[in-house]
């Protein structure tokens, strides 16, 4: 080895090395936007799975006895399997919204605790719902293009769009983003009703206890909830039949609560008015049906994709890491009860 | 009443025109060849003029019906028609007010939105079949961003209240200040532009607001500045916009209406942060089908001299 004079970074350098390591298995959205410092703290450092050579669970191996946390986009799910090669694993924290990707079981089993967005994404989700109704009702993106290609000289005025004021609005999932979601459109002269696990007894909305009752009595069904086994294509035939042909559709949840072939044969025949939708069951392919269909408006999964999200989201799982090292309660902590 | 005669200024709705139909001598003024020939044929049957945010009743068209009585607008902005030479001639007018508020604040919001958030670009993106795993399209927050309005009239104050339950604070500027809304009130509009993050157009096109979006307001905005208009076209001065635009001096801009409609500036179809829309801000069924009906309402309570069911003289 080299002998080396002890400069300042040599010495930071070392100190560098006493610092826990938070395991990241691959680069986060914000890295690749903002650069890998993007998430710098001085009271940890990032292990990067990606950068090595060896295949993951080796890798792993090889760094068991030094994770103490794993940082997760939502990119790569955190399995049993990897949890299980890492002993002093603590904490798992997500800038996703979703929790879908991580093994809660597994974590509630090992005492992991995990800490996620908290509500920081939700205004953002909101706003994308409401962004995608509006475009929908009122044909946005479809009259843009008209304008664009020289079409309204030419051709003339455009088809009429729909009113959004008075029409009835279910939400899917009145948490978090459900209720920013509700706080937008009831300003829009909406009425607000929804479906959830359970009704919510302070809330001034109409409660449905199943969602084909909730489409049947809406304008407009927007999709809040979380993916879970109850979930998966909660939005079937029945519920798209009871939307009906003046319906439409909103989805900035997840693709697999609608069943999309259901959706897509629904769109081509008519049979509702249109949808809005931020995600797909088997992102990024979508169905090519609806490349063609102007009451359909579309965005590659990035609903919380805002800069102001992604600064705010890095602060908060930065605090959430340096809270767990310092033993002091978790800023975002999600609960693994049941 | 089917001998009165209305001119109809240009189609506008279908509905419209049959009503029209059956209840007058409707002429329409755009399948008409030569149109002062026709005038002066017409002029002793036409008791009324149709028009619309496109074409309306200027003076030499006044000029020229001597026996007009009324100019029903269908639309809420009277700057197609000369109200000085109606008020002159005793000619009644009236306007759609409050049946369209909704929905072109509702459009006011969406345009926000589709602009902040690339929503037409995002929609385009996947349908070039391009979306690969591993690419992002960032784009800005709306919630809490600062909101201008120029004129806190009945649209105005629409966009206002939605625009507030997304957390924005409101700041406006208008005629005269309004202290009873809680919102910030700028004396100029370089003075509103300089401090909000979005402004929206939604006063009435006067001679007082024309180009009232100019260079020195445009700079005020700044780089990072998204100016929404949802009012008339006339009320920015398009050039200067555009090469602000095409020169990434302002953030980005959502557009209803343009100064010589159906003309659009083509230099601002490849932008990917402009929407541009065909001057749709009342255009729903339910709202052109409650416009028509006012309209006929008017008409009808006119010639039944009846109280008017809202005039604007």
């Amino acid at each position: 080895m080299k002998a080396t004079a002890m400069t300042s970074e040599n010495q930071s350098r070392h100190s560098q090395s006493d610092l826990p390591y938070v395991l990241i298995l691959k680069p986060p959205p914000s890295f690749l936007l903002f650069g890998d410092h993007f998430l710098d703290s001085s009271k940890f450092q990032y292990l990067k799975a990606y950068e090595s050579p060896l295949p993951l669970p080796q890798f792993l191996q090889e760094h068991a006895q030094s994770v103490q946390a794993i940082f997760s986009s939502g990119l790569a799910p955190v399995t049993a399997e990897t949890i299980r090669l890492l002993p002093r694993l603590g904490l798992v924290v997500t800038t996703s919204q979703g929790l879908n990707h991580i093994d809660l079981t597994e974590c509630r089993r090992r005492g992991i605790a995990v800490a996620g967005a908290g509500t920081i994404l939700s205004a953002d989700c909101a706003d994308s719902a409401v962004g995608f109704l509006i475009d929908v009702l009122r044909k946005i993106s479809a009259a843009n293009r008209y304008v664009k290609q020289g079409l309204w000289s030419s051709q003339g005025a455009y088809p009429l769009g729909y009113k959004l004021g008075g029409k009835r609005v279910g939400i899917v999932g009145l948490g978090s983003i459900g209720t920013e979601v509700a706080k937008r459109l009831d300003a829009f002269g909406c009425s607000i009703s929804y479906n959830s696990r359970s009704k919510k007894p302070l809330v001034p909305y109409t409660f449905y206890p199943n969602v084909v009752e909730l489409a049947a009595n809406c304008d407009a069904l927007i999709i809040c909830c979380a993916l879970t086994d109850e979930t998966h294509h909660l939005i079937n035939k029945e519920v798209l039949s009871a939307l009906g042909k003046d319906g439409v559709i909103i989805n900035i949840a997840r693709g697999p609560i609608v069943d999309e072939k259901e959706l897509v044969r629904c769109l081509v025949k008519g049979e509702i008015r249109g949808a809005g939708l931020d995600v797909f069951e088997h992102e990024p392919d979508v169905p090519v049906e609806l490349f063609a269909l102007d009451n359909v408006v579309m965005s590659p999964h990035c609903a919380v994709l805002t800069t102001e999200s992604f600064e705010d989201l890095g602060k908060l799982m930065v605090g959430n890491i340096e809270a767990f090292f310092s033993n002091e309660p978790l800023l975002t902590p999600v609960s693994l009860d049941g | 009443m089917e001998s009165i005669g209305v001119l109809m200024a240009c189609p506008m709705n279908p509905y419209l025109e049959q009503e029209l139909d059956k209840r007058f001598t409707l002429h329409r003024f755009w399948k008409v060849p030569e149109k002062s020939t026709f005038l002066s044929t017409h002029s002793n049957s036409i008791r009324a003029v149709v028009g619309n945010a496109f074409a309306g009743a200027d003076a030499q068209l006044i000029e020229a019906l001597p026996k007009l009585e009324i100019v029903a607008s269908f639309s809420v902005g009277l700057d197609k028609i000369d109200l000085a030479k109606c008020k002159e001639k005793g000619i009644r007018v009236t306007n759609t007010p409050d049946v369209l508020t909704e929905d072109v604040a509702d459009l006011a919001i969406g345009l926000i939105l589709a602009v902040l958030r690339n929503l037409c670009e995002c929609d385009r993106y996947v349908r070039s079949g391009k979306w690969k795993k591993g690419s992002y399209m960032l784009t800005t927050k709306f919630t809490g961003k600062r909101v201008g309005i120029i004129g806190l009239g009945r649209i105005g104050m629409a966009i206002a209240k939605r625009a507030e339950a997304f957390s924005c604070p409101i700041s406006y500027h208008s005629r005269t200040e309004k202290p009873e809304t809680k919102y910030k009130y700028y004396p100029s509009v370089v003075e509103l532009a300089a401090n909000c993050d979005i402004l929206v157009i939604a006063c009435s096109l006067t001679e007082e607001t024309r180009h009232i979006v100019n260079r020195k307001v445009i700079d005020a905005l700044g780089a990072e500045g998204v100016l929404i208009n949802i009012g008339r076209g006339p009320h920015v001065d398009e050039p200067e916009l555009v090469s602000a635009l095409v020169e990434r001096r302002i953030g980005g801009a959502g557009l209803d209406v343009f100064e010589h409609e159906p003309e659009v500036p083509e230099e601002l179809f490849g932008l990917d942060n402009v929407v541009l829309l065909p001057h749709v801000g009342s255009g729903t069924v339910e709202t052109r089908k409650d416009m028509a009906d006012l309209v006929l309402g008017n008409l009808e309570a006119h010639f039944l001299k009846k109280p008017l069911l809202t005039p604007v003289i």
